[in-house]
């Protein structure tokens, strides 16, 4: 038993997993404390030909964290740093997006200025070139990650801002209420995320990205000498995560049909950061799991909706947000585990030769 | 690398240093003398628009300060914004809710900077905690106190010892830079008292870091923390300390911010951590650790100032000051790069 118990925490999706459960299980007693249905939490339903539920809403709201946890895992892992501007690159890119569809300077259009497809274009393009600027800072002048990305984040809302004349920008177009929208029944934010996991996990599987990032991050020397091209795949893990917060960027600011620069992924970079540490990868770069990150940024949308229904105020949820962050790190900080470590082996050392062979 | 004795440090290692704060230096005098010639007509060439920047910044130079301090042993500190708008949020509620008085808050105030700090700084220090997370942590924690304590905005109106404070002005001494206004009134350039706070605070930070071993011992550990160790310097304990200082340096900050706004609100200073950052960093402060010095940091800030100041005047959207000090950022930070290779090619 005790040894079953070990091999399940010692398991790499544990941490995020775990969580998770755990924050449905606070949902379940919420609801059966007040007497509403137990499973309410799970139940799904159709209305007004869209689907319905907390899980859905949960998969819907999370969908900008997922998609931006994707780029963060990459970088995170390959420079050892994180990208603190993902959220200004947000806004950058639906402000870019919504000014080129309304035209400079008006604030308020129902017809498009510019074909939908070019604004969108426009948006991820300026985004890309975003992720590029940091990723040659970092790769190509040695500059660590988080200053690096400093400049972004101070300068990529301003800049969305004199793009929009500092007003906020609506373009009240259906079709572009689309990807902030509903497709058939879904939410089309869930299947945008959905198709971006996919198509990361399938590059994971089917190229060598994902080991030349692990490689690079754990020695970026020695990856050098063994042949790879070390900045480079820093540059590119920069570049598509500058491509995840334009696609991030253009669902959040089509949810809302309009280019709002100043709220627009507001503290989102912090989420996905966090969702990386969550889902049980260390900050400090190296080997990664893109499995972790995205269940690690459901897990965060699952704690917020769920703080949310246990009616505690948006202002106020940071406190327990910190309570979540500061546990996640305690169990993940080297000296506690060695701490632990060297308990685990106090106890079984009654036998000495166990000792040894562990 | 960094000279990490407690002896004089070496000259040519602090060759790039020197040239950065000097470029800093530099840099302010041009931008300031610039505005002076451009705005003559909207009255910036008077003294008082230079300490009219000190005053709006003298929260920021402390809070810049303990960054410095902070950044010196390679950490990091992102939670100072969110703990001055909980101590600011304490001080008013305190006062207009709870009837307590002034100086005892303000005592208080310093000691859950210090706690704040302790807190940090141990699982920075002896967990091993990476910085940004724990201080992201902290952000979180202290930003949603505040909504916690009050989800208002609370102006301090009731107590005559902080409008005291806030409403004494400090003449020049023999009116200097003093002129006659339009009306034909003589004005005196006048500072306030949050601006001698702040002042103290760069003063005792810059002798604290060049002479007391406390301040050595913070480079040393910045710049290498394995030959600190070797050296038989207790890092963790330094590392620690750095955060209780810094926090602390952030409450003293949050009593010169609630001096200048007079009021708690749960947005306040918010952004304020990367203001500091970036004005440490183009004061010439690495986030390396083991390289840099309050006046840089000093400059930093009025530097910030005085873009800000200029854009007001200029008429521009306020964006246009984060724009360019961002430009600003990137100019240095990539300068302080090339120097970095430059040493490195030296050293070889």
């Amino acid at each position: 038993m005790k040894a079953a118990i070990k091999k399940l925490v010692k398991m790499p999706l544990f941490l995020p997993i775990f969580s998770m459960l755990l924050v449905m299980a606070v949902n379940i007693i919420h609801d059966a404390s007040i007497g509403a249905p137990i499973f309410g939490f799970f139940s799904l339903s159709i209305k007004n030909n869209i689907l319905y539920g907390r899980i859905i809403d949960i998969l819907n709201r999370g969908s900008e964290t997922a998609i931006l946890a994707i780029g963060m895992t990459l970088v995170v892992s390959a420079s050892a740093g994180t990208d603190i501007s993902v959220g200004s690159v947000m806004s950058l890119a639906g402000g870019m997006c919504c000014m080129l569809l309304a035209g400079f300077g008006n604030t308020n259009v129902s017809e498009y200025v510019t074909p939908l497809w070019v604004g969108i274009a426009a948006g991820i393009l300026v985004a890309c070139l975003c992720g590029a600027f940091n990723g040659f800072l970092v790769s190509y002048l040695n500059i660590q990650p988080m200053v690096a990305t400093l400049i972004l984040f101070s300068a990529g809302r301003a800049i969305g801002l004199l793009l929009c004349n500092s007003s906020i920008v609506y373009v009240r177009v259906p079709s572009f209420q689309f990807f902030g929208g509903y497709c058939w029944i879904f939410p089309t934010p869930i299947l945008i995320a959905g198709i971006c996991i996919a198509a990361m996990a399938l590059v994971l599987k089917f190229t060598a990205l994902g080991t030349y990032v692990q490689s690079v991050g754990i020695n970026k020397n020695a990856a050098r000498i063994a042949g790879y091209q070390s900045k480079r795949i820093i540059f590119t893990a920069f570049v598509i995560c500058g491509l995840c917060a334009g696609i991030a960027g253009i669902v959040a600011t089509s949810r809302i049909y309009s280019a709002d620069t100043n709220n627009i992924g507001l503290n989102l970079e912090l989420d996905a950061i966090l969702a990386v540490a969550l889902g049980g990868n260390s900050l400090g770069g190296g080997k990664f799991r893109f499995s972790g990150s995205i269940i690690g940024a459901y897990t965060i949308q699952a704690i917020t909706t769920t703080l949310y229904a246990l009616g505690i105020s948006s202002a106020q949820a940071p406190v327990f947000k910190a309570v979540v962050v500061i546990l996640i790190v305690l169990i993940q900080a080297p000296v506690v585990r060695a701490y632990f470590a060297k308990h685990n082996i106090k106890g079984i050392a009654t036998s000495p030769k166990e000792a040894v062979q562990s | 690398m960094m000279n990490t004795s407690l002896q004089k440090p070496q000259r040519r290692s602090l060759i790039g240093n020197n040239a950065l704060l000097l470029i800093t230096i530099a840099l302010f005098a041009i931008m300031y003398t610039a505005g002076c010639i451009t705005y003559a007509s909207k009255g910036f060439n008077h003294l008082q628009t230079f300490l009219n920047i000190l005053i709006s910044n003298s929260g920021l130079i402390c809070v810049t300060c303990g960054m410095t301090c902070i950044m010196l042993t390679g950490g990091i500190d992102i939670s100072v914004g969110a703990l001055i708008a909980m101590d600011c949020m304490l001080l008013a509620v305190g006062i207009e809710k709870w009837g307590l008085p002034a100086p005892l808050l303000i005592v208080m105030i310093l000691g859950i900077g210090v706690l704040f700090g302790l807190a940090q700084g141990f699982c920075v220090g002896y967990l091993e905690v990476q910085p940004f997370i724990v201080t992201m942590a902290g952000m979180f924690f202290a930003r949603g106190m505040t909504a916690v304590i009050d989800t208002q905005q609370v102006s301090i109106t009731s107590s005559s010892f902080m409008s005291t404070l806030a409403n004494t002005k400090i003449n020049m001494p023999f009116n200097i830079g003093a002129y006659m206004n339009s009306k034909g009134r003589l004005m005196i350039p006048y500072i306030r008292v949050s601006v001698l706070i702040a002042l103290a605070v760069v003063v005792v930070i810059f002798l604290v870091l060049r002479y007391t071993r406390f301040g050595r011992r913070m480079y040393a550990v910045g710049g290498n923390q394995q030959s600190a160790a070797l050296m038989g310097l207790n890092v963790r304990k330094t590392r620690m300390q750095a955060y209780v200082l810094s926090s602390f340096l952030c409450s003293i900050g949050a009593i010169c911010y609630c001096l200048n706004t007079m009021c708690g609100t749960t947005t306040q200073a918010l952004g304020l951590e990367m203001d500091a950052i970036s004005s440490a960093v183009i004061g010439g402060t690495l986030l390396t650790g083991g390289v840099g010095n309050v006046i840089g940091s000093f400059f930093g800030v009025l530097i910030n100032g005085t873009i800000s100041s200029l854009v007001k005047n200029a008429n521009l959207i306020s964006s246009w000051s984060n724009v360019v000090t961002a430009l600003l950022l990137c100019f240095f930070i990539v300068l302080q790069s090339v120097f970095a290779r430059i040493k490195q090619k030296g050293n070889k």
